[in-house]
């Protein structure tokens, strides 16, 4: 209990040190080039007012969670099979080694001509995001699972696809689940991205319409909405993995990094 | 007229092992020219120094990879592919249980396989659990249990598939002494009070003279092969004080020392 509240006593300690630094270097450089947080807070209070900061937190919450979501579901079976079948893994592997060097954001134009303006290519942009980073994770796993596991259950009289289902899933399910967590991060990145282009909503947009104004408050409310989103998201993920998933050994419960 | 070979009787004739490709002109054998007949019901201890090919020899006859030459029968059958009559407990109970299943789990694994019922399953793995001394921890997972508790549960594991012949690749290697003890009188217990055949590598001559009913020498690699049977005479328990014990490890120890 104490240790807790020790932990909250640092925490809040940095915040507000944080907190007076940015204050007094924005009375240093002016609110015009670095808007302080008193500042800031009343540019986030007037984008809560007429509606459009919740809102945009909810379209570009509602475009990540759509393309990860089923970007993971269609890379841990592809991942699964290029583990496996090692015909397919001699193929595929240069492949992934060659597309995972292609950031999303270098997509977005193609994405648009082929998806057109609307929420389809952002969803997509997303599924590129994920797909590749959860297939490799999961195609690691696959190949990481023990030779005696499988022996053993082999000789314990379970067919190949008995193997398959319970053996190396279970056992590769830590690293689908670092892949997806990974995949989270990449996909904030490239939804800010795409919606600094290519969109007249979103947190992103919101970020890079703000110039126009010359509003730099608003672009911090941005960043800031954008650090949060990125960090509830992750700690939500982190703890479902550990509700559900501890039995496969998923425990971590520290930031990933990229 | 002689019977019809028993199911748990191993044959071996003229085995050869070999890595390296049949292409590559000179074959590097692992294992040259072996024999060996194992009886029905009986236990057999491989014993020969590190890398003298005892685990690979194991491994053929488990099925779990496939020879150059020669023949490996287990009853009438010529063993290709590992099989339920044929369990195999591993040196590393960290790599071949699954950590993700509890201790019944584990021992259910192959009832799971096979599509038996949850009752009969129960009741066959609390049978074996008690057996192997695990009643109590039927419910904790291999993370938290010691490496002698781990083996138990490898070998209660195999036990409840009802195989007729056990292999056991240095089970106990890798335990403190006084376990390591423990475990080995209640092997032989366990064998004794069944007709499963053992076939049991180590490289410690005391652990050969305390389980063994037969000993079989490997000479060292390359183109290893069993170059000497010791039959051991003597009752269960065995005493490592008596004279004849000595007298057999002294004369074991010799052979290792030409």
């Amino acid at each position: 209990m104490s240790a807790r509240l020790k932990k909250w006593g640092v925490h809040s300690l940095f915040l507000l040190g944080g907190l007076a630094v940015w204050q007094l270097l924005s009375l240093v450089y002016g609110p015009e080039i670095l808007p302080g947080p008193i500042y800031t807070a009343q540019g986030g209070y007037e984008l809560l007012q007429d509606g459009t900061l919740l809102q945009y937190i909810g379209i570009s919450s509602y475009r990540v969670l759509a393309g990860w979501t089923l970007g993971s579901l269609i890379a841990i079976p592809v991942g699964l099979i290029i583990g496996k079948v090692g015909a397919i893994r001699a193929v595929a592997e240069p492949f992934l080694n060659f597309i995972r060097f292609i950031p999303p954001i270098a997509f977005i134009t193609l994405f648009l001509v082929w998806f057109g303006i609307g929420e389809t290519s952002k969803i997509a942009l997303i599924l590129y995001a994920t797909f590749f980073i959860v297939v490799l994770n999961t195609l690691t796993g696959v190949l990481s699972v023990e030779e005696d596991k499988i022996r053993s259950a082999r000789s314990m009289g379970a067919s190949e696809w008995q193997i398959v289902l319970h053996v190396i899933i279970p056992s590769t399910v830590p690293y689908m689940f670092t892949g997806i967590r990974l995949a989270m991060g990449t996909s904030f990145m490239a939804i800010i991205g795409a919606e600094m282009i290519a969109s007249n909503e979103g947190v992103g947009y919101l970020i890079w319409n703000s110039r126009l104004f010359f509003r730099t408050d608003w672009i911090f409310v941005g960043l800031i909405c954008l650090g949060l989103m990125g960090f509830l998201t992750d700690r939500g993920v982190a703890w479902i993995g550990r509700k559900l998933l501890s039995r496969y050994g998923v425990v971590s419960t520290t930031s990933l990094r990229r | 007229m002689s019977a019809a070979p028993k199911s748990n009787e191993i044959y071996i004739e003229r085995l050869n092992k070999s890595y390296s490709q049949p292409s590559a002109g000179e074959l590097h054998y692992i294992i040259k020219d072996v024999d060996l007949t194992v009886k029905g019901g009986e236990f057999f201890v491989l014993l020969g120094p590190s890398g003298c090919g005892k685990s690979t020899l194991l491994s053929l006859i488990a099925g779990f990879v496939s020879k150059t030459s020669g023949e490996v029968r287990v009853g009438e059958k010529e063993v290709v592919r590992p099989g339920q009559d044929r369990a195999v407990v591993f040196q590393q109970a960290d790599s071949s249980l699954f950590p993700w299943l509890t201790v019944r789990e584990n021992v259910e694994f192959g009832l799971r396989m096979k599509r038996i019922p949850a009752a009969k399953r129960k009741e066959i793995s609390d049978k074996y659990i008690a057996m192997v001394g695990l009643s109590g921890h039927e419910g904790k997972f291999p993370r938290e249990l010691s490496g002698g508790m781990k083996q138990r549960v490898q070998l209660a594991r195999v036990l409840s598939n009802d195989p007729d012949i056990l292999l056991m690749d240095e089970p106990f290697g890798a335990l403190d002494a006084m376990t390591r003890r423990t475990m080995q009188r209640e092997l032989v217990n366990i064998w004794r009070s069944t007709d499963k055949t053992v076939i049991f590598v180590t490289h410690d001559i005391q652990e050969a003279l305390l389980l063994g009913g037969r000993i079989g020498i490997m000479s060292a690699g390359p183109s290893s092969r069993i170059s000497h049977i010791y039959e051991v005479p003597l009752s269960y328990p065995r005493d490592l004080a008596s004279p004849d014990f000595h007298q057999l490890h002294g004369a074991i120890q010799s052979h290792f020392e030409e």
